[in-house]
Order: C-alpha cells, then sequence, then structure tokens
C-alpha cells in the first residue's frame, strides 16, 4: 500500500492530500477534507448519496479513485451555497418540502445542479429521468421534482 | 397528563405549514448524521463475523491467529457476555454463545485500526459448527414436527402481555373470540376464504447502521448512534451488560431514514461489547449495505388465512383469520407485531363474530424488526382484497360495501373496545371522489388496460400500555425559547412540530423557537422510543404540558409585578399583555432576570425552565383466551387510499397512473408536512406493491444489493397524488392530533391490487407485482397466449 500525494480543488479551494492508492473520492472527501456533506449509502455506485461534481460532471465519488483526481476540480453540497447565498436548487427544495430525513438530499442537489448546468429548461420527464440514480426513500420524489422545475424557472428569470 | 387542548382555540403556528427547522442544515450538507462525527486518530474500527449457516450449533471458536494479526486490538465472542437483549421477550445474546439461528448470526467481533485490517482478521478466526436441520416457513415452524430453535424459550424474561409456548417454536401466540362464529357462518350469503404469503421486505433506510461505542476506565458506556430509540438502547444495553441505566450514555444525531429500522436494539450492543475490550479507545461499527439487508432488522414475512362472510345486504357477519409471523432467529418486536395484528384483525370494519390466532414463529431466518405500518401493511394486503371479493360475490360496488362496513365511533372493536370518533367514512368518500370512482377512462394505448381499485385502513399505535413521553421549554436573554424533547427527528418532522407546539403553547412566534437537535440520555427528557406514530401525539403533549408550565410561571412573575391577577394576563407573539391595564412587556431579558418591584423593593421572577409529561394511563390487559378488554390501544388512526393502473398486456408491467389517500389525523399541526408523509408512505408503499421481496433460499437471501433488490426510483412515480387531510379530533391529542407517519403505506399494495383486478379481472393475491408475476397471472388465466 503506498502513499500519494495529490492536489485538487475542491469548493474552489486549492487542497494537497496524501492519499493510499485504494482510497476512495469520498473517503478522501469525508476522512482527509471533513466534508462530510457527501454522504456514503452503499459504497458500491448505486444509491446516488455520494454524488458530487468531478469537472463538472456528477459521479458517485465512491465508484472513484481519489489518485484519479490530480489536478482535478470537486464541487460538492458544501460547496453549492456562495457567501451564504443558497443555490437555486437549494432554495426550492426547501420551499417545496422536498427534504425529510435529509440523508439523499446532498447527492440530489448535485445531481440536479448538474442537470441545470447541462440543460437549462428541463422538461419534466428530463428530471425524472436526470434523479433515476439518487434513490431516496422519505419524499416520494415529486415535491424534489417540483423543486428542480421551479429552480430552472427561476435561474431563467434571473438570466433574462 | 396534560390538559386536554382539542376544546381551545387553535393559537398559531399550530396548523400552520411552517418551513421545517431542521431543513437548512441539510440543504448545505452541515447536518450531522451519526457517521459523520469525527472521534480523532484514536479510532478503532470493528467487523463482525458471522454465521455462514442458518442454524447450527457452535462446537469451538478459535481466535488466536486473528489476535495476532498486526492492528487487531481485540476480539470478543459469545463466551465473553452472557446477558440477554429483547424489547419484550429477551431471547438473544449480544454474541451467539451455543447456536447460530440465521445467516448473518454475529459470531465474535473484532476492533482494529483499519476496516480493512479488521475485515483480514475475520477470514483468521476458526469456527467449527455442527449444522441442524432448519425453519424456513413459519407455518412449519408452529408444527409439532420442526426443529426446535429456543430450548430454553421457558426461561426467558417475558412481558406480561405477550405468551410464548415454551415446547415449540411459537414465541408469542394472541387470540381473539368475539361473538359466536360458528353459529355466523350459517346466516353468510356470501364467504371469501383466501391465504397470502406475504415476502420479507428490508427498510431500506439509504443511511446504513452505524454506531461508535466509548467505555471508559470506570466501566461507563457512551455509545453514538443513528437510532430511533436511545432511550430503550440505553436500557436494554445496560440490562444485557448487567448495567446501571445511567451508566449508559446513548447520543444519536440526525437520522438518516430509520422506518423502524433503527428501533430498539439492532448491532449497537455489538460495538459496545466490543469497546469494553478496548481500553477506553471508541469502536465505529459500521454496517455494509449488503449487511443492512439481512443482519439488521427485516419487515417480517408473513402467511395470513382470511375467511370472511357477509349478508345478502351487504353486512359483514363473520371472520375467522390466522396469522403466522416469520418472527426470524429471535424477536425483538416480532410477537408484539403478532399481538397488534391480533388486536386489529377485522380490519377497520365493524363486524360481530370474530376469532383470530396470530403466531409469532421463530424461524431460521433474519430478525423480524418494527417496519413503518408494524404488521399492517401486511395484513391488509388480504383483509382488503377479500373484502373487495365480498363485495363483487354479492353484486355490490366495493366503495358501498366499505361505506356499510366501515368502522365507527361507538362501535364495538374486536377487543370490546368502544370506538372512539373517527373519520374513516369521510375518507373513505373523498379519496372514492379524488380517483374518479366508477368512472373508466380509456387506456393510453391498445394494448395496455385501466382499472381503479381503492383500500381503507387503520393502526393504532403498538407500545406497552405506559409508554410515555417528556419535555423542556426554557426561556433564554433574548426572548427566545429552546425546547428539549427525547423524540428522534427520522425525517417525519417531529423537532418542526415541537417547535410549533411549543410556540402556539407558550404564545411566541416559530422563529423564536430552537429544538435542541441531537439527543443524548444524559439531557435529554425521556422519551420511550420514536416509533407507532406516536410523537406527535405523545411527545406533542409533553411539549405543551411544559409550555404551559412555562408560561404560567412567567404570567405570575408579571401578575406579581404588576399587582395584577394571572388570567387578565397573556403572552402574544413574546409579549405578556393585561388585558386589564393594556400593559405589555418583552419576555426578553425579564424570563431569565425576573422583574425588579416598584420602588426598587427588590425582583420577582428567575430563569423560567418550564416542564412537562404524558403518559397513557388508561390501557388494559386483554383476556389472554379471548383478547377481550375495556381499552386494547389508546386510539386508531384511519384512512383511505385509491389508486388507476394500467397494465401492459403485452409485458405484464403494471403501472400506477394516479393516487389519492385521504387520513383522519385528528389535527394537522403542519398540514403541508402531513401531505409529505401522506405522498412518501404512498410511493414507499407502490415500492412495496410493485419491486420488493426479499429472495430468500434455505436461509440465504438472493438479492443483498439495490441491483437486485429494487426499490422506487423518481421514474416509477406518479405524477399525480392527492393528499387529503381529514380532521376529527383526538380527545387527548394536542389540539386532537393524532399520528399519521406510518398510516400513509399501509393501505397501498392491497389498492394496487383491487386495481388490477379491475383493469384485467385477475386476483393477483401477494406482492410483489412484478411484470413478470402479472404476465405468468395473465398465461394462466387465458388472457394472453
Amino acid at each position: 500500500m503506498s502513499n500519494h500525494l495529490i492536489a485538487v480543488t475542491v469548493n474552489g479551494e486549492y487542497e494537497q492530500v496524501e492519499v493510499p492508492s485504494q482510497m476512495t473520492l469520498l473517503q478522501m472527501l469525508r476522512d482527509k477534507l471533513a466534508l462530510t456533506g457527501t454522504k456514503n449509502g452503499c459504497n458500491a455506485g448505486e444509491c446516488g448519496s455520494c454524488t458530487v461534481l468531478l469537472d463538472g460532471e456528477p459521479v458517485n465519488s465512491c465508484m472513484v479513485l481519489a489518485v484519479e483526481c490530480q489536478g482535478a476540480s470537486i464541487v460538492t453540497v458544501e460547496g453549492l451555497a456562495q457567501d451564504g447565498v443558497l443555490d437555486p436548487v437549494q432554495q426550492t427544495i426547501l420551499e417545496h418540502g422536498g427534504v425529510q430525513c435529509g440523508f439523499c438530499t446532498p447527492g440530489i442537489l448535485i445531481s440536479a445542479r448538474a442537470l441545470l448546468d447541462r440543460n437549462p429548461n428541463p422538461s419534466e420527464d428530463d428530471i425524472h429521468e436526470s434523479l433515476v440514480g439518487n434513490l431516496c426513500r422519505c419524499t416520494g420524489y415529486l415535491r424534489i421534482v417540483d423543486a428542480v422545475k421551479d429552480a430552472a424557472s427561476r435561474q431563467a428569470e434571473v438570466a433574462a | 397528563m396534560a390538559t386536554p387542548t382539542l376544546t381551545k382555540k387553535v393559537p398559531h403556528p399550530v396548523g400552520d405549514s411552517v418551513p421545517r427547522v431542521d431543513a437548512y442544515e441539510k440543504v448545505i450538507g452541515a447536518a450531522q448524521f451519526a457517521d459523520d462525527l469525527q472521534f480523532g486518530p484514536g479510532l478503532l474500527y470493528a467487523r463482525i463475523k458471522r454465521s455462514h449457516l442458518p442454524h447450527a450449533l457452535i462446537k469451538k471458536i478459535d481466535a488466536s491467529k486473528a489476535l495476532a494479526l498486526p492492528g487487531v486490538k481485540a476480539v470478543v465472542t459469545g463466551k465473553d457476555f452472557s446477558g440477554f437483549l429483547g424489547l419484550y421477550l429477551q431471547d438473544r445474546n449480544i454474541f451467539c454463545r451455543d447456536r447460530v439461528r440465521y445467516v448473518g448470526d454475529p459470531v465474535a467481533g473484532v476492533a482494529a485500526i483499519s476496516e480493512q485490517i479488521a475485515e483480514q482478521a475475520l477470514d483468521l478466526i476458526e469456527v467449527e459448527y455442527e449444522p441442524l436441520p432448519g425453519v424456513f416457513d413459519p407455518e412449519y415452524g408452529a408444527s409439532p414436527e420442526a426443529p426446535l430453535l429456543h430450548p430454553d424459550l421457558g426461561k426467558y424474561e417475558v412481558a406480561n402481555f405477550i405468551f410464548p409456548e415454551p415446547g415449540t417454536n411459537i414465541a408469542n401466540h394472541f387470540r381473539i373470540r368475539k361473538g359466536d362464529i360458528e353459529a355466523a357462518w350459517s346466516q353468510c350469503a356470501a364467504i371469501v376464504e383466501r391465504t397470502y404469503r406475504i415476502p420479507h421486505v428490508q427498510h431500506v433506510p439509504i443511511e446504513p447502521h452505524v454506531a461508535t461505542a466509548q467505555v471508559d476506565d470506570q466501566g461507563k458506556v457512551t455509545l453514538w448512534g443513528s437510532s430511533q430509540s436511545p432511550f430503550a438502547q440505553r436500557y436494554l444495553i445496560a440490562k444485557a451488560l448487567g448495567m446501571s441505566q445511567s451508566d449508559v450514555r446513548v447520543i444519536a444525531p440526525f437520522v438518516g431514514g430509520g422506518f423502524g429500522s433503527k428501533a430498539g436494539v439492532s448491532m449497537e450492543a455489538l460495538a459496545v461489547a466490543i469497546a469494553t475490550k478496548t481500553r477506553g479507545r471508541p469502536v465505529k461499527l459500521r454496517l455494509t449495505r449488503e449487511e443492512e439487508f439481512y443482519t439488521a432488522f427485516v419487515r417480517q414475512g408473513v402467511v395470513t388465512h382470511f375467511k370472511m362472510g357477509c349478508d345478502q345486504d351487504g353486512n359483514l357477519l363473520a371472520m375467522e383469520n390466522r396469522f403466522y409471523w416469520d418472527g426470524g432467529a429471535y424477536t425483538e418486536y416480532g410477537v408484539n407485531m403478532t399481538r397488534a395484528s391480533g388486536y386489529s384483525s377485522s380490519g377497520p370494519y365493524d363486524v360481530p363474530n370474530v376469532k383470530t390466532d396470530s403466531y409469532c414463529v421463530y424461524t431460521n431466518h433474519p430478525v423480524g424488526g418494527p417496519m413503518r405500518g408494524f404488521g399492517m401493511p401486511e395484513m391488509h394486503v388480504g383483509l382488503e382484497q377479500c373484502i373487495d371479493e365480498l363485495a363483487h360475490a354479492i353484486e355490490m360496488d366495493p366503495v358501498q360495501f366499505r361505506k356499510i362496513n366501515c368502522v365507527q365511533g361507538g362501535d364495538t372493536l374486536v377487543t370490546g373496545m368502544t370506538m372512539h370518533p373517527t373519520g374513516l367514512s369521510e375518507c373513505l368518500a373523498k379519496t372514492a371522489e379524488a380517483i374518479g370512482w366508477g368512472r373508466k377512462d380509456p387506456p393510453s394505448a391498445p394494448n395496455k388496460r385501466r382499472g381503479k381499485g381503492i383500500a381503507l385502513m387503520w393502526k393504532a399505535p403498538a407500545m406497552p400500555p405506559n409508554a410515555g413521553s417528556s419535555a423542556k421549554v426554557a426561556m433564554n436573554e433574548d426572548g427566545t425559547v429552546t425546547v428539549s424533547v427525547g423524540g428522534q427527528e427520522i425525517g417525519q418532522g417531529s423537532f418542526t412540530v415541537a417547535a410549533q407546539l411549543a410556540a402556539g403553547a407558550l404564545g411566541v412566534p416559530i422563529e423564536s423557537v430552537r429544538v435542541i437537535k441531537r439527543l443524548d440520555t444524559d439531557s435529554s427528557p425521556y422519551e420511550w422510543q420514536t416509533v407507532a406514530s406516536r410523537l406527535t401525539w405523545s411527545m406533542g403533549n409533553a411539549v405543551v404540558a411544559a409550555a404551559q408550565d412555562a408560561r404560567q410561571q412567567i404570567l405570575e412573575v408579571v401578575a406579581k409585578a404588576w399587582d395584577e391577577n394571572p388570567d387578565d394576563l397573556d403572552i402574544i407573539e413574546g409579549k405578556v399583555i393585561s388585558y386589564k391595564t393594556e400593559e405589555s412587556i418583552s419576555l426578553k431579558n425579564i424570563a431569565i432576570y425576573g422583574i425588579p418591584m416598584p420602588g426598587d423593593q427588590g425582583w420577582v421572577g428567575g430563569p423560567i425552565l418550564g416542564r412537562g409529561n404524558f403518559m397513557p394511563t388508561y390501557v388494559t390487559g386483554l383476556d389472554p383466551e379471548t383478547g377481550q378488554g375495556p381499552r386494547a390501544v389508546v386510539h386508531y388512526t384511519t384512512g383511505a387510499q385509491a389508486v388507476e393502473v394500467e397494465v401492459d398486456m403485452d409485458t405484464g408491467k403494471v403501472e400506477i397512473i394516479r393516487g389519492a389517500a385521504a387520513f383522519d389525523v385528528g389535527k394537522a399541526i403542519n398540514p403541508d408536512m402531513v401531505k409529505a408523509q401522506i405522498e412518501g408512505g404512498f410511493v414507499q408503499g407502490l415500492s412495496t406493491a410493485l419491486f420488493e421481496g426479499m429472495q430468500l433460499k434455505e436461509g440465504v437471501l438472493q438479492n443483498p444489493s439495490f441491483v437486485d433488490y429494487r426499490i422506487a426510483t423518481s421514474t416509477d412515480v406518479p405524477r399525480d397524488i392527492k393528499a387529503i387531510i381529514v380532521e376529527v379530533g383526538q380527545d387527548d391529542g394536542p389540539w386532537g392530533a393524532r399520528g399519521v407517519g406510518e398510516h400513509s403505506m399501509v393501505p397501498t399494495i392491497p389498492a394496487v391490487a383491487n386495481a388490477i383486478y379491475d383493469a384485467i379481472g385477475i386476483r393477483v393475491g401477494a406482492p410483489p407485482y412484478s411484470s413478470e408475476k402479472v404476465y405468468l397471472a395473465m398465461l394462466d388465466a387465458g388472457l394472453v397466449e
């Protein structure tokens, strides 16, 4: 087992982290950088709780080795709000009551952000499809979908 | 007992859809769950050596090689711990001592400096077994031919309302004998008799179980865990280790989904037991998702036999039910689920003659725990399909049949208890209207058929008769209020409800209320458990009592300072006002520092701390032979659910087009959160109706992953779920409130099954109603070729 020193940008901050070869990105975020907002629900890439943005793309961070992230830019749930102002998806999920236990919420917010980044005007079907990899056992999803729809229209208003 | 609030005016923010008090920290990633707590570099990691056999005697355990592995700090086995666990029936050691009873049963525990080393150590522990024949069917398990799983059943400590039958595998036998069942059959114009085998399902909280334990040099235990039951865990773990309750401290941050799986003690005692051997170093045990599927609690399987009959006018006359609950290897909750399904075995109907035998049977399956609905979803699967069949048998509309028979206030229930006022008829009518009952919509494609189905439900909180709650309401210098409760926030919104009730009862705005969001048995007030949908009602009463206590103290202080009568004073929006003099004073400062008396003549008051508690005192015992007694339960929440489905004739795929549901919650403290529970429960119910089932083969789970055990995703849900609130007040609930968290998934499976029948004319029986199952049923019926 050997260690590697890697440089990454996490939520806009430059970091140097020493990581063992087999360490996952999820472990690095939680155990090395104390960014515990990203959750471990299955450690097998099936539940979506650990979703983060890796160079802008949503990934299950439990399925990515930390050493692969040398030079990469990572955004976690802690990085969504800017200067205390919530991301539209955070604001609308609050307002639509799309949070219950909150364990899947970080992964859902990241998936929603990724969707709106690549498709600012998604249809309802697009939203349902984009969240298929994020399991939620509490809400029944509908309020989350409504929240993402609302976030999209608010973003469009700001842009207009 | 709390002051009854039902007849009083409802003060804001009670009844308002205020935002959740825990949501902001959850959306910014700051909310801490048990796995997020930091323990520093001294932390050790635990893994568990588990039985790979469903039933065997342990002949020998050799852990010497594991102990010699560098980095291993402790290995423990059953010989180190002789105490028993069990909420109602103490039938389980922390680690197995002489035999294993299910695949996954803990045999040894390892603590090491990393999870990898702990995992390696497991392979070095040598266990010699003598395999025994197993029990994999509860009905067989209850028969005299079955091998005996608990030869010591007669010696276990047991609650006085649980009736084990030593010398058998029957851990509890609950009976109902009401009326004259034999005479009733001859009066019936139609009789339906059916059997349903309901599979085990998993709770699937997205957060797996995690517990970290530390034992100090005095032997005192601290346990940090994802827990619905910190106080019950303190009680049970202390008892199993021969300790005093106050020497065990349980700290419980936010729970990432519970649904019952994190109630009682499942894996937490393992972490504590290992930590007794690590000389002060904390030990973390985190279940893998695979372990989560079969070593944490499961919703037990059950075989239900129903026979029911009615007269030509549709009046239900008789029901004869036998339930064989697959309790699994041990029965933390199974024995009480058996009891609950017995005392509710008529379903929400007025039936004069009822005979029920409900058995909890030991099997070599995973341990049955409580899951959202506590036996009611499983029981209602068959019951509500039989009701539909009876209606069709006498050519009556199923909604009309239910309207005639559904339970009303004043009815004598199966236990002899008199039903309290209930809005079930209203729930039925509103649900039927919302789904467009009686109207047949055309399918979306020629190869599809549409149908509608409806089901009713009821459920009472299942708990000991004297399950209690308490709460504290403390004032702060700035006029804000800090509320402490012992009930947990598991996503259902209990902290928000506590804040609303405190604000309303005290007279302050919701923004002035803080709820302490981490439970700690050393400082939080006692709460029995966060189960049974009992918090809004029971904990709510305690919060109201504590807030009223604080309010009274404040009014007396101000009355003394102003030389007035407290009855002429009120607290509104955080200010004490006098109706007599129209004077007013803010709570800021006075609730801590008191008020100076006029003329510099000293001070009156002091820091205000309100306390309140609640415990039902009126629940009675039931006769062991007949199940009869004056008051079996505290109350029933009732409701109805309807769905419209579309069945694809080419594939058998069932799609839920839309749903509607109404529940009588007594009083919705937060209507939007009630609706969120109704929607979320609907989808969890839909998931168990269409997809879920643990495939157990000779005790081995075949599908312990999200790939092979599918739960509903965002693409499986109907776009239209109408959640309807009905409010017929509960006499001893806060402003009339009673629980709804679990109820929302109780009627879903039979509503779907009845809709499938309406669509294709086939009774599909027990879930899950997978494409394969439905297609094969259509083949059998000659509906497709």
